[in-house]
Order: structure tokens, then C-alpha cells, then sequence
């Protein structure tokens, strides 16, 4: 096992330096001056322009630019924003714990309705219910993020009153961070109603958050409860005279779980790229907003870290998942 | 950002979370999160409202709704008579705002506004506007006469200066509260907590979504502001915007979708603020570049384009169509000028007896929305097809923003290109002087256009400093302007702010900030 856990440390070598190299060479390849974007219609002077380049040091070759930032990558210095002028890795963290939150819940979300949708589908193969659940699976993975939110906030919120239509917490409460989880503090502020308006304000984006991880679940769910389903110890279980629900629940969901856990650990990847836009339309004030803002102002050191970031917290998620996946299936470590 | 302590040494909790009823809340669904709370610093309006329009003054200030420059935190300004020097006489008793780090010991005085300037006019400043304005060169020095005078002495006559006083950057800080964070090891406050003399008082923000304000209860203007609170939620979405403002989750909200205009006019629990932007859309030949260095050529262009129709088509009739290089609302307007008429007929026999047949050339198409243009693609073929009429060949071309600004100030570009301004100051030079000088050809006059007759009614304009003289030369250059037409200017358009019903007293500002000192809630 720890064998099995050093050979996927290692390969994470690699991957963080590639990571690195992208993350710096992404901002760079976009087209567009950033000093010249920052004067707009007014322009500047050359002598100025000069100025500004020296400052953000543009200056300076390509190579020696990463070599800066890798330097300062290693000793834990991401850089600090040009726009703010605060450390990229503070606001990361400031900002992190919302969006964090929300993933939870729009996982929590995919995994409670996805995998017993998944399961009803596979035992009722070819019905009615299978049908039109696949069909709604397929919907809802090919849903634009952006147009299903809208929709929700004009159906829920605006004609049926039911949510609010967006940010994290009703206007009237007003507490300090403690945590940056909005579900905790607003239960430590004490304040009556507090932990209610941060719960209504989760459901919309969760929902919209969690749609494509729901359909991908929902559907693997379905296929590898098929697959072993068909096995011949499923039959054997059959034979031998255990009730249905046995059968299904016991010994067919525990091993059809392997291939949806891994997609589930996919997922993390969809979260967060989904998160860009549902932050946005939502107003949450998480990570992806802030990676949206800063890529409009060519803010490099926050578009170069939070890549850097986002990409390190996929990959720490897969490397969990791995070692997990190491765990229940022993036939996966001895490979 | 997290600011701890705060609320225990404020109140504000109670005033928030409790007794709700009885203290006025202004909400405002701001359009995105501010880069900082130290206007001098940056250039955005998003900043600018949530730093310079709520918690500071200026010496100087533009009246709300108007470009006019009132007195601010100056109760009056003399100029000398050779225009080179001013004397600002300040205000008395005007407190700045305390937060639990700080607690100011007197009031406003003649230092606070030497340091306001002074600390901008160091060497390497990274503040955008102060450099851009040219106020580094502008200022010879700043003399404090005594504890409520101030001189400021110019390198040279300048009649906009007193207009570039009631911007953004000229806002003044304490040097009270600059000296205490500096000495604590921690002047990054000032931006991200600052202490003003505003009407409102910064209390917390909270990182993209937040900002929370309490009325200045000592403001030195009566009666303002109105309301005990402002709170701007921050939702960078137009169409949730609106959504939350139907859902009365804010009170006022800016920059609407054009397309959502008809349903909020016709939605009885909103109001529809209107007033035209102080902008301009135009379109820039290259008057260095033949044929387009004749004006014979150029009136001809702007008598084949119906602007009327663009009006229509890209802003959806919101919007004016633009005679002149300065918008209606500033002072100086000439009406008299008269318009070229949209005539093709005639446009193509002016080309012909010009001598110029089978003429091809580019039409730059902006690759972002803007203010005083909101679709430049659509524009630009709209263009294309009235210019085919005439037998002008046209190609649409566009390039990344950036590049789009560089490679469109260059000497030998090619074609016309689109593009347009947003006034900073209100003063007519903001516009007729940084797009048309000679001193801008090969920066922000994308005409290239130098044209002396103009060139000197513009420069004498800016050394006099009565503005009945001034408005007079600058009536004389847009007859002049007009008869060259180094631009077909297109439109100035409509700014549009959507209130709630119970919103009182909001007025939109042509200069694009959005003010709520003197706004107040119907019960």
C-alpha cells in the first residue's frame, strides 16, 4: 500500500511543474497588452508605459519571469496583485471557503438525488421510469450553466418568491468571518434567522452547481449497477433466495460504488469550472468570480496563482481518491 | 477582507439586525466588486462610487446631475489675475470620519489637503489619473497661506484645472490617519479602510460581495445624507440585478440590459431614470492619409452614413445622434452648428468631384461594448452597407482591445475607426482638447488631425479663466471642426437607471458616478 501511495506521490512531481509552466504561460498567450488595456481610450505616454512595464517587471525576458515565479512559487510567495495590491495567496483564502461550501452542497446535492436515481434506473432497465430518467440525465448534462440559473432565478425567485435570488446572506445580518463557511457562522453569530437565510441563499446555486455532477452520477450509477448486476455471483445471490432489496442494496450497490466514486472525484474538476459562472450569476463571492475579474484586468500574479491553486486542489483531490480507490479495491494497489 | 473588532466599537449590528424598521437602509446593487477604497489609485467608476462618492469630498465637487463645479470641502477659490495661482479658503469645523484603529484630533485643515496632493506628486505615483491628467507638470507647488488657506501654484495658465479638482483622485485624505497607519507599519489601510469627510461612513466589506456604509452623522452639509445606512450588494450579473431589484432585494441598480428597458418601463413598482451620457461615439478617418486628408472627402463620408438608423439598430433608439464632438449636456454646446444631412445622392457627386472613384478602405470595429457604443460590429456593417451605396468599398476589421487601441493611434494607420469618450471632467477641453489637439495626433486623437485655425482657438480657450470667454472659443472650434469633419460623430447615448418606486430624489449624474447623498426611502 505505501508503495502504491509513493508511486502517485511521484507522478505529482511532474504534474505540479506542468502546472506551473501552464498556469504562467496561459495569461501570457492571451492577446492584449495589459498597461495598454489599463489606459483604454486615453492612452499613456511612452515614458509612462515604460514606467509600468519596469514596475510589473515586463521588462524582463520570459524565462527569467518564470524563474521569478517559480522561485517564488516554491517558498510559498504567490505573488501579490497589482490591482489590490494584496498577497494572491490571502485573498485565495478569503475567498476559497465560499466557494468550497458551495461545491459541498452541490455535491451533496448530485450524490443524494444522483445515485438512488441511478440505482431505480438499472433495476427497472427499460421501463418508463429508466427512460425518462436517462433522458432528464441527458438534459441536465447538456444544460448551459448560465440560462439554466437564469431560469431558476426567474421561475423560483422572482414569480415564486421561495429563494433569494442571489449572494450568500440576507443583507440584514451582518457578522465577522470567522470560519468563511456562511452555514457555521452564521450559527457561532447567534443571530436568530441567520443560519436560515444562509441555507436559502445555498439552494439555487447548489442546484445549478450540482446539475452536471447529478447527471453523470445518475448515469454511472446506472451503468455499472447494470454491469453487476449481470455477474454471475449477482445470480447466484439471486438463487440462493435474498430478497430483492438485499440483492440490489447489499451486494450489488457496494461494488457498482467503485466506478462512481472515481467519477465523483472527477467531478471536482466540473465543480470548479462550473463554479466560474455560477459564482458570477449568483453573485457569490468565491473563487471563480475573483478568477473572472482578474483575467478582465489582466491581473497576472492572481491569474497565474489561483490556476495554480485550483489546479493543485484537483490534483490533491484525484491523489485522494487514488489512495482511496487503493483501499477498496485491492486489486487496483498490486498493479 | 475581514475586519474583526469593527462591529463591536460600531453598532452597526443593531442597527442592521434589530431595529430594521426604523433606520433607512439604501441598497444599491453595484455592478462589480471596487479595486481598492483609495480613489487616487485607480480609474474604475465601480471605485470610485464605493471610495470618492460616499466617503470623501473634494475641494471642489461636481453638483449632482450637473457638470457644474460647486463648492465642496473649499467654501470659495480666488484665481489670480495671470491665472497661474489659486487660493482655496476651506471649509471650518468639517470632521473626518474615526474606525477603531483611528480617531482624528481635529478637524480639516490646509495639511490635509497639501498631503492629498503632495504624496501624488512623488516621482514613480502609480496613480493613473493624477499622471494622465498632467497634474504632475500642472502643479509647481502647494503653499499653505494658513491653518484654512491653501495656494496652489501652476507651471503654466490652465482654466481646467479647478474641474479637475472635483475628480476622483483630488479626494481628500487625512494626513492625520496617513501619518498613524505609517507609523503603525500597516499604510495599506488607507486603502482598504479609509477615513473620509463623505456623507457616509465606511463600516466593513466584505470581499465581492458586500460593502456597508453608516450615514456620517457630522457631515457639514445639512440634512444629508438621508438614509442610516447604504449597503451595496454586490452582483456583477445585469439581468439578476434587475431580478433583485424586482424582488426588492436592492433599491437602485445601474446599467441595465437594453433589451430589458421596454419590461422596466412598463413595470409599475419601478422607475426608469433617464440622462444623457456625457459621451461621445465617433468615427475616426486618418486625415494624414490620402484621400482622406481632404475635407471634401470626409464631408462627403459623413453625408452617405445614416446615422439615424444606427440609432435605431445598435442602440435600439436610446441614444441621440451626435452633431458635435462634445455631448449636449456640457456647457459650450454649439447648437447653432448644423448637421451634415444624410444625403448619398449628393455625397457620391462629391466624391466623384473630388476624384476619387472605386475608393476601398477599413472600418475599425471595436471588439468590446462600451458606453457610447454598444455593438461597434453591427455599427461597422451598418456603415459598410450606406458606404457601398456611394460606391465605397468597405472592410470591417477588428482586432483585440488592446492591440485595438495601440495599432488605432498609429501615424500611418489605415481607414476610419470607430471608437468614442466618456468625459472625465466635464470641462469641454476633456474632450475637444485630449481627442482633437495637435498634441494628441498619435495618441487619443485617433484622427491624426492637426488643424491650426482649431488648435489655437483650443489652446487660448484653456489659459483664460472666465468660462463665458472660454465657451465662446470653444463655440468657434466646433463651427471649425464641423466644416473640417475629421469624424463622423455618431451618437451620444442614454444612461438608464432602474429605482425602485419608493426611491426618492435620485438623480442620474451625467459623469457616470452614482450618488445617493441626498436620495431617501418612501415609508
Amino acid at each position: 500500500m505505501l508503495k502504491y501511495i509513493l508511486s502517485r506521490l511521484i507522478t505529482f512531481v511532474p504534474t505540479f511543474l506542468g502546472v506551473t509552466l501552464i498556469s504562467f504561460a496561459f495569461i501570457r498567450v492571451l492577446p492584449g497588452d495589459p498597461i495598454i488595456v489599463m489606459a483604454g481610450e486615453r492612452g499613456m505616454t511612452e515614458e509612462r508605459y515604460q514606467e509600468l512595464l519596469q514596475r510589473f517587471g515586463y521588462d524582463q525576458p520570459l524565462w527569467r519571469q518564470f524563474w521569478d515565479y517559480f522561485t517564488g512559487v516554491l517558498q510559498g510567495d504567490l505573488g501579490t496583485s497589482f490591482v489590490t495590491n494584496r498577497p494572491v495567496w490571502g485573498e485565495f483564502f478569503t475567498l476559497f471557503p465560499a466557494t468550497l461550501e458551495l461545491s459541498i452542497c452541490a455535491m451533496i446535492f448530485a450524490v443524494v438525488l444522483g445515485i438512488p436515481a441511478g440505482v431505480i434506473a438499472a433495476v427497472y432497465r427499460g421501463k418508463f421510469f429508466d427512460r425518462a430518467l436517462m433522458s432528464t440525465a441527458l438534459v441536465g448534462y447538456s444544460m448551459p450553466i448560465f440560462w439554466w440559473a437564469l431560469l431558476l432565478i426567474i421561475v423560483v425567485s422572482g414569480w415564486l418568491g421561495w429563494t433569494p435570488v442571489s449572494g450568500r446572506m440576507g443583507l440584514l445580518y451582518f457578522f465577522d468571518d470567522v470560519t468563511g463557511f456562511m452555514l457555521i457562522d452564521s450559527l457561532l453569530s447567534g443571530q436568530e434567522g441567520a443560519f436560515a437565510s444562509a441555507v436559502h441563499h445555498l439552494i439555487l446555486p447548489s442546484i445549478v452547481l450540482g446539475t452536471i455532477p447529478l447527471a453523470v452520477i445518475a448515469r454511472q450509477t446506472r451503468s455499472a449497477m447494470l454491469e453487476v448486476l449481470s455477474e454471475d455471483y449477482i445470480r447466484t445471490a439471486r438463487a440462493k433466495g435474498l430478497s430483492a432489496s438485499r440483492v440490489n442494496g447489499l451486494h450489488a450497490l457496494r461494488n457498482a460504488m467503485i466506478p462512481v466514486i472515481t467519477v465523483i472525484g472527477l467531478s471536482v474538476g466540473t465543480l470548479m469550472a462550473g463554479a466560474i459562472l455560477t459564482e458570477t450569476i449568483f453573485s457569490w463571492p468565491g473563487i471563480g468570480k475573483w478568477m473572472v475579474d482578474s483575467i478582465f484586468r489582466r491581473d497576472y500574479p492572481v491569474v497565474q496563482g489561483g490556476l495554480l491553486l485550483i489546479a493543485l486542489i484537483v490534483m490533491l483531490v484525484n491523489l485522494t481518491v487514488d489512495i482511496l480507490y487503493g483501499f477498496i479495491n485491492p486489486k487496483i494497489r498490486k498493479r | 477582507m475581514k475586519f474583526r473588532h469593527l462591529l463591536a466599537t460600531t453598532g452597526i449590528v443593531a442597527a442592521f439586525a434589530a431595529t430594521s424598521t426604523a433606520a433607512q437602509t439604501l441598497v444599491y446593487c453595484s455592478e462589480g466588486s471596487p479595486e481598492g477604497f483609495d480613489p487616487a489609485l485607480y480609474t474604475s467608476g465601480t471605485t470610485f462610487d464605493a471610495s470618492s462618492h460616499t466617503v470623501y469630498n473634494q475641494l471642489v465637487e461636481f453638483q449632482t446631475g450637473t457638470t457644474n463645479v460647486v463648492p465642496g470641502l473649499a467654501e470659495s477659490y480666488e484665481a489670480s489675475e495671470d491665472g497661474l495661482s489659486y487660493t482655496f479658503t476651506l471649509r471650518p469645523d468639517v470632521q473626518f470620519h474615526s474606525n477603531d484603529l483611528f480617531t482624528p484630533s481635529r478637524p480639516l485643515n490646509a495639511d490635509d489637503v497639501i498631503y492629498t496632493f503632495e504624496r501624488q506628486m512623488v516621482e514613480g505615483w502609480n496613480g493613473e489619473y493624477f499622471n494622465s491628467m498632467g497634474m504632475g507638470d500642472l502643479i509647481d507647488s502647494i503653499e499653505k497661506v494658513d491653518d484654512m488657506t491653501v495656494r496652489f501654484n501652476l507651471t503654466r495658465p490652465e482654466a481646467p484645472f479647478i474641474a479637475n479638482l472635483a475628480m476622483d483622485f483630488a479626494s481628500i485624505v487625512s494626513k492625520e490617519y496617513a501619518d498613524a497607519m505609517a507609523e503603525a507599519g500597516t499604510p495599506e489601510m488607507l486603502n482598504q479602510r479609509p477615513i473620509g469627510t463623505g456623507p457616509f461612513n465606511f463600516q466593513d466589506y466584505q470581499t465581492d460581495a458586500v460593502i456597508r456604509y453608516a450615514a456620517n452623522e457630522n457631515y457639514w452639509e445639512d440634512d444629508i445624507p438621508k438614509v442610516d445606512n447604504l449597503v451595496f450588494a454586490i452582483t456583477p450579473d445585469a439581468s439578476v440585478r434587475l431580478q433583485r431589484l424586482q424582488a426588492g432585494e436592492c433599491h437602485v441598480m445601474p446599467y441595465p440590459n437594453p433589451a430589458d428597458i421596454d419590461s422596466i418601463r412598463s413595470n409599475t413598482e419601478l422607475e426608469l431614470k433617464e440622462q444623457e451620457g456625457l459621451n461621445v461615439g465617433y468615427l475616426a478617418f486618418n486625415t494624414t492619409q490620402e484621400p482622406f486628408d481632404n475635407p471634401v472627402v470626409r464631408r462627403a463620408i459623413n453625408m452617405a452614413i445614416d446615422r439615424d438608423a444606427i440609432i435605431d439598430v445598435v442602440f435600439q433608439g436610446t441614444g441621440r445622434v451626435a452633431k458635435n464632438p462634445i455631448p449636449p449636456t456640457m456647457w459650450s454646446y454649439n447648437d447653432a452648428v448644423e448637421d451634415y444631412p444624410y444625403d448619398p445622392e449628393q455625397a457620391r457627386q462629391m466624391l466623384e468631384e473630388a476624384g476619387v472613384t472605386d475608393l476601398s478602405m477599413n472600418v475599425w470595429a471595436m471588439p468590446v461594448q462600451r458606453p457610447y457604443n454598444p455593438n461597434a460590429r453591427r455599427m461597422a456593417e451598418l456603415i459598410q452597407e450606406d458606404l457601398s451605396e456611394v460606391g465605397v468599398d468597405v472592410e470591417v476589421v477588428s482586432y483585440e482591445w488592446g492591440e485595438y487601441l495601440e495599432r488605432s493611434s498609429e501615424l500611418d494607420r489605415d481607414g476610419a475607426v470607430l471608437l468614442g469618450w466618456t468625459g472625465d471632467n466635464g470641462d469641454p477641453d476633456n474632450f475637444l482638447g485630449v481627442l482633437l489637439s495637435c498634441d494628441g495626433v498619435g495618441g487619443a486623437n485617433r484622427a491624426q488631425w492637426c488643424h491650426e485655425p482649431f488648435d489655437e482657438l483650443i489652446l487660448e480657450a484653456k489659459t483664460l479663466t472666465d468660462q463665458a470667454d472660454r465657451a465662446q472659443l470653444y463655440e468657434e472650434a466646433q463651427v471649425v471642426f464641423k466644416e473640417q469633419a475629421p469624424w463622423v460623430t455618431i451618437a451620444h447615448s442614454t444612461v438608464f437607471m432602474p429605482v425602485r418606486a419608493e426611491v426618492e430624489d435620485y438623480i442620474v449624474h451625467p459623469l457616470g458616478g452614482h450618488i445617493f447623498d441626498d436620495v431617501s426611502l418612501a415609508e
